[in-house]
């Protein structure tokens, strides 16, 4: 098992210097420029000169190869570069917003799965009853909303109903974790609806087609109970496909975050990413793009190990 | 005297059905799957419910266990008493304590019946640990015991694996053990044995009966398999279309068959105990829509002796030669018993011998081999290894022959016909069609005189297109019709050469029954005329009564056609009736090979004469006398195939030097060959 992580990992590392390599040509080939940004936003008037000084200065004169050596040789020792707008290292600018959301990332998907589950097995369970149909109603809402304009409304409702505006700054969960909850739960909410309504509907029908399966069968015929025929023969085989939908869904809400924290002003990557491309910030934006994608392999290689865990049939040392 | 009202002394009674009735509430309508089953079962009997697919055995025994889903399933009886209970009217709550508990089941699929997340430990102490309050402890010790008791080795390790990690036989032996675990009164199996090779089968039906016998159980073998109640029960109930048509002692049934269906079904099985006759029975049409029902008799638009009475008032069941064990439901059962030898054609009765063939080779395979490389994930690094599905194999057909291949699952057999057809690339060896070498280059040309059917008529007909465009396109693809008139018009000739109407070039696939898909696929082979045709288990999927059907006309095609046959299965009695000469292969190789005739007669491999051992004949009194050989253990793995020998593991007969190496395969008279040293010592 410890083989097939190590080797996991080592695999890592083609994955993501492919992703380098691409979104470093990509940014040069996206027009616009963050010196004429930069020196138009310090106001006065800015020479042809003055422009190439500044380019000089942040390195951007120099041709693309030796760009590209540089950004490379500053990966290989884990150095992401400079922010070409602060001026301060790219990771420590990620480093102090990519906490809050994480969080959110985290408190939407431990929402969504509350939510999904009951939801799930019981729109499984009574299938073809009102009951299910008003659950599938919900779910197919939560596929149909755009989670931010799902956010604006909850905003909005909030405002009209009990006449409170969700905070426009963030306290840090290990100062007040309450405060900090009562912020975060609104954004989660409004991005983990989508996802409840995506890992409902997988679950409901897993656990419609493992409940039609053999051995489902074979557990009633020894005579068990009807609710350890479903948990323990059932759910467990149900959530194999589940579990390939959260990882996979868990990759889209940090798209999802791009927008919502947006609409709830708060001051996490999403923000930071949408920031970074109105600059034309290129360095911040590789980071930006890295460190995602960094994630995005860590959670398939978690799916993966949650996979063996659950299914006997995969055992990954051979 | 009614015989629904058969006085047993109670005591004895274990079970006791009274007119259960079984709906299921469909899109369509309303299905009755079982109408108005009634039957005893004593105490420690062992009970065979026959029939084909359809007729209600299976849902006879869902019902019995209350397993039927109940949103959609019906079930009514006047009574269902169990060990002096009736249960028709038990409470869930009740019910569910006697399953697994004193009544249990088995099912069909060992594959898929068992849970794939849970060890096998784990499946086998629920019972116990639900119905009989062991502790963790005692359950263990009793698993323990179980798979012992089933034939399973190491059972301490073994409970600790999971149901992936053991064989399909083995699997069934595991469902056994959990039938058996709370020691029921009574074992429902259904189709235990189907899904399993037949050497395998004859491991699994062995154990049943000795257990059953040992601990006093009875039980209810569910199954299609004629020589498999021959085998194995007492007494038998027969169905058909949701009915029991006749029942009573195995030896009467199968001495003394009464209902015009039994009669039939009997008949159109090939035997491997009697001489090959020259054609088999067939029951024409197919077993009624339950959505609708014929009035009168149900099987009366297929009974060839059917008379108007017989339309109009369904028969009522009677006793038969005075013997209240015997009943049956047909108002004609004297004339059908007093013409039963001649009751579909005169011919059933005489032996006869396989039409002669031509002397010119048309194929020839010499060396064949066919390897699949597998890649193995081992840490970092990636071993690969070859499966041997056919190591060198060789053998020749000649004009308008049929070649038998027969195996058992793994054998290579079907593999070797993809070989053949080039469907895959075979590693070595070669195939000579007519004389000439198939290579790349010219298998297109010789694709014409070389067709295929496939075992499952399902899957192998695209379901988008209708019969008329499936019959055309190699007409198309070969340019053979330029014109569309020319093709629709061969296309209605083929469908009468195989049975069907020209009409149903306009149907989809779906709209057909299973019997007639094969015979849309036979169609398809025969569109090009080929010299050849590989036969994939082309009656493996279908009931008896149309296996039969789709059997003689193959022979008729051949007659017509001069065709040559490649057939492959697994029905030892199926290829012995249709093949001239038959090859037995085990693990890629072969084991043996001769005239169809002489082989069964004189088999000389141990293997060739294990699987003849290993299948049951349709009459219980050849049964009774036999002494089985039974074969132990399972196919070893074709990625570790045992050195020397192939077969050398299960030989009952092997000795050291076996193991040392490949036997050659030595002709030992006219063209009967055989692999084993052992053989002529």
């Amino acid at each position: 098992m410890l083989r097939y992580i190590a080797h996991r990992l080592l695999l890592m590392i083609p994955t993501l210097l492919g992703v380098a390599v691409l979104v470093f040509l990509v940014l040069r080939v996206v027009p616009g420029d963050i010196v004429e940004v930069k020196l138009t936003a310090e106001g006065g008037v800015f020479t042809e000169e003055q422009i190439q000084q500044e380019r000089e200065r942040l390195g951007l004169a120099d041709p693309l190869p030796i760009q590209f050596v540089r950004y490379m040789a500053g990966l290989a020792q884990g150095d992401l570069g400079i922010s070409l707008w602060t001026e301060r290292p790219v990771i420590s600018e990620i480093a102090g917003r990519i906490g809050l959301s994480f969080e959110l990332a985290i408190i939407s998907t431990i929402l969504a799965v509350v939510i999904a589950f009951p939801l799930g097995t019981l729109s499984a369970l009574y299938r073809g009853t009102w009951f299910d149909y008003v659950i599938r109603v919900i779910t197919i809402g939560g596929l149909a909303v755009p989670s931010f304009w799902f956010g604006m409304l909850i905003v909005m409702a909030l405002l009209l109903t009990v006449g409170v505006l969700p905070p426009l700054g963030t306290v840090s969960i290990f100062a007040d974790p309450l405060v900090n909850l009562s912020q975060l739960i609104w954004p989660a909410l409004s991005v983990g609806y989508r996802y409840s309504a995506v890992v409902a509907r997988m679950l409901r029908s897993s656990i419609l087609e493992v409940l039609s399966e053999d051995y489902i069968r074979t557990a009633r015929a020894k005579g068990l109970l009807e609710k350890v025929v479903i948990i323990k023969h059932g759910m467990r085989n149900a959530l194999l496909p589940t579990v390939t939908v959260i990882g996979l869904e868990f990759a889209f809400l940090l798209g999802g975050l791009v927008v919502t924290e947006q609409v709830f002003n708060i001051n996490g990557i999403g923000k930071m990413f949408v920031e970074a491309v109105v600059l034309n910030d290129l360095t911040m934006l590789q980071g930006l793009v890295l460190i995602v994608a960094t994630g995005f392999v860590i959670v398939n290689l978690l799916v993966d190990l949650l996979y063996a865990a659950l299914d006997p049939r995969i055992r990954y040392q051979s | 005297m009614d015989a629904n009202t058969e006085t047993v002394a109670d005591s004895d009674v274990l079970l006791d059905v009274a007119d259960l009735e079984v709906e299921f509430h469909t899109g369509a309508g309303v299905v009755r799957a079982v109408d108005g089953v009634s039957f005893q079962l004593r105490r420690g009997e062992f009970l065979a419910i026959v029939g084909e697919s359809g007729c209600g055995k299976s849902v006879t025994a869902l019902s019995l266990m209350r397993l039927l889903p109940r949103k959609t399933a019906q079930v009514k009886a006047t009574r269902i008493m169990f060990n002096g209970q009736d249960i028709s009217k038990l409470p869930e709550s009740e019910m569910r304590k006697l399953r697994g508990r004193h009544m249990s089941m088995i099912f069909q699929e060992p594959m898929t019946s068992l849970n794939p997340v849970l060890t096998i430990g784990d499946q086998l102490t629920e019972p116990l640990l639900t119905h009989l309050d062991m502790t963790r402890e005692q359950a263990d010790a009793r698993a323990v015991e179980l798979l012992k008791m089933v034939g399973i080795p190491e059972p301490e390790r073994r409970l600790t694996q999971y149901p992936h990690q053991f064989s399909g036989g083995m699997r069934q032996r595991a469902m056994i053990a959990i039938g058996l675990a709370c020691e029921p009164t009574l074992i429902i199996a259904d189709e235990p044995t189907t899904a399993l090779d037949v050497t395998i089968q004859a491991q699994i039906l062995e154990l049943l009966k000795d257990i059953s016998e040992r601990l006093g159980i009875a039980v209810i073998l569910i199954t299609h398999n004629l020589g498999v109640v021959a085998a194995y029960a007492d007494r038998v109930n027969v169905m058909y279309a949701a009915r029991v048509v006749e029942r009573g002692p195995a030896a009467d049934i199968f001495g003394t068959p009464a209902h015009p269906y039994t009669i039939g079904l009997m008949r159109s099985v090939p035997r491997l105990d009697k001489p090959r006759v020259g054609r088999l029975a067939t029951i024409d049409g197919m077993p009624p829509n339950l959505l609708a029902p014929p009035v009168g008799c149900r099987f009366r638009q297929r009974c060839p002796i059917a008379e108007d009475r017989c339309r109009e008032t369904p028969p009522v069941q009677q006793v038969t030669d005075g013997d209240t064990a015997h009943s049956v439901s047909c108002w004609r059962t004297d004339d059908a018993k007093s013409n039963a030898p001649t009751l579909y054609g005169v011919e059933t009765a005489q032996a006869t011998a396989k039409a002669p063939h031509g002397d010119k080779v048309l194929l020839k395979v010499e060396g064949l081999k066919q390897y699949f490389n597998i890649s193995l994930r081992q840490g970092l690094t990636t071993r690969h290894v070859d499966i041997r599905a056919v190591d060198d194999i060789s053998f020749t057909v000649h004009e308008g022959e049929t070649v038998g291949l027969v195996g058992e699952s793994g054998c290579g057999k079907t593999s070797a016909g993809r070989a053949i057809l080039q469907l895959n690339n075979p590693t070595g060896g070669s195939i000579e069609f007519d004389g000439a070498e198939l290579t790349k280059g010219n298998i297109a040309a010789v694709r014409r005189d070389m067709q295929v059917i496939f075992q499952d008529p399902f899957s192998s007909l695209n379901p988008r297109m209708k019969v008329g465009q499936i019959l055309e396109e190699p007409l198309k693809v070969h340019k053979l019709r330029p014109d569309k008139e020319s093709r629709q018009a061969r296309v209605a000739e083929l469908l009468t050469q195989v049975g069907l109407y020209p009409y149903m070039a306009d149907r989809y696939p779906h709209e057909l029954s299973g019997g007639q898909r094969q015979r849309v696929g036979i169609a398809r082979a025969l569109a090009l005329e080929p010299r050849l045709i590989i036969c994939d288990e082309p009656v493996s999927a279908l009931d008896v009564s149309v296996q039969a059907q789709i059997i003689n006309l193959l022979e008729d095609l051949q007659r017509e056609f001069g065709l040559a046959y490649v057939f492959i299965a697994h029905d030892l009695a199926v290829v012995r009736h249709i093949s001239h000469r038959v090859v037995v292969m085990y693990l890629g190789r072969i084991m043996e090979i001769g005239e169809g005739d002489a082989l069964y007669a004189n088999p000389q491999h141990p293997y060739t004469k294990a699987l003849l051992d290993a299948a049951p004949v349709p009459d219980p009194v050849v049964e009774r006398n036999r002494q089985r050989i039974i074969l132990e253990g399972d196919l070893p793995s074709p990625l570790n195939p045992p050195p020397g020998c192939v077969f050398s593991t299960r030989c009952p007969i092997a000795i050291d030097e076996c193991r040392r190496g490949i036997p050659d395969l030595r002709q030992l008279a006219d063209g009967h060959g055989v692999s084993c040293i052992r053989v002529g010592e």
